[in-house]
């Protein structure tokens, strides 16, 4: 790792360090009583531990000029590994609060295990250190594929991806320890939120440069996706984290925004969370690894242009469809609707230009698996919007919000699309980024296939019927117009759902750590291609159709 | 229109800009006129600010991710108001940097729940629900009485309250960590005070039971016990009529 960077870079790379270690010290040392102080002998120590590897490694000889003919792939390489290393984590966390929903007293009595407190340690798990480390691999990978041209800067790689990682262990351990902003999928306070947008600016700018060398005229989709990705995700936090901490040594702060103006700020931030990081990134991803796997260019450039402008415009609008008949003004209620409802066409545009791409190819969805990942990604993602439109009609909205069908919703999305987008993707770039012929064992990508679906459907349909049983419960009335049930009625209702919801994500962690198997496996033992070239996909000019 | 994108899509930062643009109108139309629009949320001059003591349960109601299982915004649907009570208006949460709508109610609604339970319900509730409520999956949380309440830092939670807006007087600032212990002491000299600060209705007693320890169980079942009690415009005519 070091030995590719060259001697500026290193010194760089001391300096960074340098500071961040101070910058530790300061929060450990003017952070008494709080978390802080926690937070900076953790930066402290990480900065440290960065510094002995930098020095170990100065006076390595400087790298081959050679390199710079080739793509710039080890942080992509370390990308996956983390991706996969935190979606064990972040899915084990998923099960654990799942099973403490059937059966509480699984926290042992401990504070930090608590179901409000590991809650969020699976939504920032799953959502930033798996999604995000899939995302930041894959565009660094797809970036350079698409533009022909090399990430310049080694070292601002590095940066971002650590930077990134360090981000979600400040989010995670600080939650079992009790900070939080309580901002539902914004709970990291507002020091781990200032870092974040550090390292943001570093990984729009390594964008920007690669775009600006690229040796293709145009810019590929897949760019445009991951750029509205990394655009609006910085928007939307830093508006939604505007808050003033009580001291700068205490780990608390307080929002700026409050009531009705910060519940809207909130799911504003909340449902673009969704877009932004959740789809328009992954979207990105899809329309790379999906064609090239399937070895047939993007079915129409057109409805590509059209999804795309759809969704960075239409999104921004909906947030609103998480308040209705709340305190919210009816006219704010009543357009996140109507543009909820509209926003399935470019939603239906994206999956439907990514399923007609695998005409010509189904037989190969039939036998790879990894292409078959990416297909039921595309049908999720369908399915998933149209319930999400529909979800947004009050009518609809008034039973099913605050229940779990909301829950299974996300969870199409995420398991369905998110995970599975991701893992066919994984599949599809292990074998390239590590040079090898192909995935250690193809049966145990097979077998995580099924797994995840399984685990997928049953998760869904358990959250589906449980939502609506509840949704239903509470709105019951006796023939003497009085509430049929008590509120812990619905609750007992729910136990054997609950149970059934865990054992779904149970299946989707078991695959998951299959493919963690798998992967291990590939990178050791799986023999390298015969000739280089054969694994090289095929480069960017091939992906757009001929219109 | 096809031509147009083609040459956006050979520039860079064109591109970008174009994003930024798209992904801004939603947000500007939609949230800042609730800044400058004045109904957006009702007059309420009985409004009152919350208690050092009631702040800090505040505080460990988002540490403990109750919210996570807990609504406090009822809508304005007719089973909503036959069971938890008036709908929620945005009056009521004016004060609260950040709001505690929520999401999701595997547990109910908890917008009124100030009044409805004694402090010793709440108490034996919180250390262990299912002794209480069989069939409930709420966490148990003993350690809330096990902990000391930390108070040194009251002020500075004021102070940075009264920055977002929420009208702290000074008085209320400087005596952030009295207030908090005359709250729960009723009987001590500090408990004058907190009347004369925050009113003759503010609830003084000692919600843990035990009137010698500040506990964090005191400001939790003291920050309950305020649920829905900030205000009475709730109650007011015009908004008893739902739907
Ligand atoms: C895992 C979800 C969950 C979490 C987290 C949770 N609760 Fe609950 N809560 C419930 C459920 C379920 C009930 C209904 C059964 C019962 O009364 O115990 C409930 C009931 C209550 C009630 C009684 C409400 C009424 O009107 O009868 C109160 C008060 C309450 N919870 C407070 C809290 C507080 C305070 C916290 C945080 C310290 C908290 N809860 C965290 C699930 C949860």
């Amino acid at each position: 790792m070091i030995a590719e960077l060259t001697r500026g870079e290193r010194q760089a790379a001391l300096i960074i360090l340098c500071v961040l270690a101070f910058t530790g010290l300061l929060m450990a040392g003017f952070g008494r009583e709080s978390a802080l102080d926690f937070h900076g002998a953790l930066v402290l120590a990480l900065s440290v531990a960065g510094l002995f590897a930098v020095i170990r490694g100065y006076y390595a000889p400087p790298p081959d000029p050679a390199r710079l003919r080739e793509y710039f792939d080890a942080p992509g390489r370390a990308g996956i590994l983390l991706a996969m290393g935190w979606a064990v984590i972040g899915m084990f966390f998923g099960v654990w609060v799942a099973a403490l929903l059937a059966w509480p007293d699984l926290n042992f009595d401990s504070e930090f295990t608590s179901f409000g407190r590991i809650r969020p340690i699976h939504t920032t798990g799953v959502i930033f250190g798996f999604g995000g480390n899939a995302l930041i691999a894959t565009s660094f990978y797809v970036m350079q594929r698409t533009s022909r041209a090399r990430i310049r800067d080694q070292l601002g790689a590095w940066f971002v991806l650590l930077g990134y990682n360090l981000f979600c262990l400040l989010a995670v351990t600080g939650y079992a320890l009790g900070v939080t902003q309580s901002k539902e999928y914004a709970e990291p306070e507002w020091y781990a939120d200032l870092w974040l947008v550090v390292v943001w600016v570093v990984y729009f700018a390594i964008y920007l440069r690669t775009l600006a060398h690229r040796k293709e005229p145009h810019i590929y989709v897949a760019n445009w996706y991951y750029l509205a990705f990394i655009l609006v995700v910085a928007m939307l936090h830093i508006v939604n984290n505007l808050a003033f901490p009580i001291s700068l040594g205490s780990d608390k702060s307080y929002s700026l925004f409050a009531g009705v103006q910060d519940a809207l700020t909130e799911w504003w931030y909340g449902h673009n969370a969704v877009a932004f990081f959740l789809t328009s990134g992954f979207l990105g991803m899809m329309y790379y690894f999906l064609p090239v796997r399937a070895g047939r260019p993007i079915y129409s450039y057109r409805m590509s242009i059209i999804s795309f402008w759809g969704i960075t415009f239409m999104y921004m609008w909906v947030g609103s469809h998480h308040l209705h008949y709340t305190a919210l003004p009816q006219w704010v209620q009543t357009l996140g609707m109507t543009f909820s409802i509209v926003l399935l066409v470019p939603s239906w545009g994206s999956a439907a230009n990514a399923l007609l791409t695998l005409n010509g190819a189904w037989h190969k969805v039939r036998d790879d698996a990894t292409l078959r990942f990416m297909m039921v990604s595309a049908v999720f993602y369908g399915l998933t919007t149209f319930e999400g439109s529909f979800l947004a009609i009050r009518s609809v909205n008034s039973l099913s919000h605050y229940t779990d069908w909301t829950v299974g919703h996300v969870h199409a999305g995420a398991l369905g699309w998110v995970a599975m987008i991701s893992f066919g993707a994984i599949y599809a770039s292990v074998p390239w980024l590590w040079k090898r012929e192909r995935m250690y064992s193809t049966r145990l990508v097979e077998a995580h296939f099924w797994l995840a679906l399984g685990g997928t459907v049953v998760y869904v349909v358990a959250m589906w019927n449980s939502g609506i049983i509840q949704g239903l419960m509470w709105r019951t009335y006796t023939e003497s117009g009085t509430l049929a049930y008590s509120f812990v009625d619905s609750v007992a209702a729910m136990h054997p759902y609950y149970i059934a919801r865990a054992f779904g994500g149970l299946l989707f962690l078991t695959g998951a750590v299959i493919g963690c198997v798998n992967i291990a496996l590939t990178i050791r033992h799986a023999p390298a291609p015969a000739a280089a070239a054969d694994a090289e996909p095929p480069a960017a000019g091939q992906l757009q159709p001929a219109e | 229109m096809f031509g147009l994108h083609q040459r956006l899509e050979r520039r860079t930062l064109a591109l970008s800009l174009a994003i930024i643009v798209a992904a801004s109108i939603g947000g500007l139309v939609e949230i800042a006129p609730l800044f400058t629009i004045h109904q957006t949320v009702e007059d309420a001059p009985d409004m009152r600010v919350y208690t050092p003591l009631e702040l800090a349960g505040r505080n460990i109601y988002i540490r403990e991710g109750c919210y996570a299982c807990h609504s406090q915004m009822i809508r304005t649907l007719r089973d909503e108001v036959e069971r938890y009570g008036p709908y929620s208006l945005a009056v009521e949460s004016k004060y609260d940097h950040p709001m505690l709508w929520g999401s999701k109610r595997t547990g109910p609604d908890l917008a009124r729940l100030g009044g409805k339970y004694s402090d010793a319900w709440h108490v034996a509730h919180l250390e262990s629900p299912r002794a209480v409520v069989p069939e409930s999956v709420m966490p148990a949380y003993r350690w809330l009485s096990r902990n000391p309440l930390r108070v040194s830092d009251l002020p500075a939670h004021l102070r940075a309250q009264k920055a977002v807006g929420v009208p702290y007087s000074d008085a209320m600032i400087a005596h952030a960590e009295q207030d908090a212990f005359g709250q729960s002491a009723p009987d001590s000299p500090q408990a004058a005070g907190v009347t004369a600060r925050y009113g003759e209705a503010t609830n003084l007693r000692a919600f843990d039971g035990r009137p010698d320890r500040l506990t964090e169980m005191d400001a939790l079942v003291a920050y309950l016990q305020i649920l829905g009690r900030l205000t009475d415009a709730a109650h007011r005519p015009v908004a008893a009529v739902a739907r």
